[in-house]
């Protein structure tokens, strides 16, 4: 208990900020998922932090639940990059402009 | 002592996060995330979330890591010399790894039943059966949607990469 939650905190906002960025700055498709898993990573952060301070069993249980729906969206996001890859040969965010107007 | 562990836990964790941004070979950017899962799992050790930091190694970098790296090595197969110099990565992963074996066995002595144990699961039960008994009784329902996600995602990502689709069955 000597560490305040403000660190973890600062820290969890750090990490979020730097997903946030790298979903908007990079033009691959795997950087940008890799960047979401940064984001994700963050909030759980967050949750046990204040699981711990809170004495709370619940935080722990939704990051839980967060690994879930987390697992299930790098199995999903990665078959649509195979599946684009396989029709466009690229995986470059800018090839891809069909629903651009 | 503990705001040295938790300066290194957070310090390796915001610059890996900032290298994974920066890097240009996706390749690289999936080993520094691959450092980073660890150290977030040796910050859940020094919170006293066990049970969370066995659970971030096996699912995230067990997992969900290699994954990313199939599919990376699948789809740009190039021949760079992207391999050299794997003992840094590998120094990266084993010195959380050794920090969180020394985090839990000095826990061990020294705080026997630290928390979460008076009110939810009863004297000298741990991280683990205190998650379990929680997440079988109180969260037992999303517990169960959790499954289904999961089978919709399987289901979901076995047509998506399916070779011919629309082809010659459906």
């Amino acid at each position: 208990m000597t560490i305040p939650i403000t660190y973890y905190l600062i820290l969890s906002a750090v990490v979020f900020l730097t997903g946030v960025v790298g979903v908007l700055i990079r033009r691959n498709i795997i950087a940008i998922l890799l960047s979401v898993e940064l984001m994700l990573n963050a909030t759980n952060i967050n949750f046990v932090a204040f699981s711990r301070y809170l004495e709370d069993l619940g935080g722990q249980v939704f990051v839980f639940f967060a690994l879930t729906v987390a697992a299930a969206e790098v199995a999903v996001g990665l078959a649509i990059i195979i599946a684009l890859h396989r029709s466009k040969e690229s995986i470059n965010l800018e090839d891809f402009k069909l629903l651009k107007w | 002592m503990a705001q040295l562990v938790f300066g290194y836990f957070a310090g390796v964790i915001a610059v890996t996060a900032m290298l994974v941004v920066a890097l240009r070979n996706p390749v690289y950017s999936v080993l520094c995330l691959l450092i980073m899962f660890f150290h977030v799992a040796g910050l859940y050790v020094t919170l006293h979330a066990e049970f969370l930091a066995a659970v971030q190694l096996i699912v995230y970098a067990g997992a969900i890591l290699v994954l990313y790296l199939f599919v990376v090595m699948l789809l740009n197969a190039k021949q760079d010399d992207r391999y050299h110099r794997q003992w840094r990565v590998a120094g990266f992963v084993c010195v959380p790894l050794l920090l969180e074996l020394l985090v839990l066995f000095a826990g061990g002595k020294m705080e026997p039943s630290p928390l979460f144990s008076a009110d939810q699961a009863g004297p000298g039960t741990d991280n683990a059966r205190a998650i379990g008994l929680t997440l079988f009784s109180t969260y037992l329902f999303p517990f169960e949607v959790a499954s289904l996600i999961l089978l919709v995602a399987m289901i979901g990502a076995i047509v998506l990469a399916k070779r011919d689709i629309g082809g010659s069955g459906a």
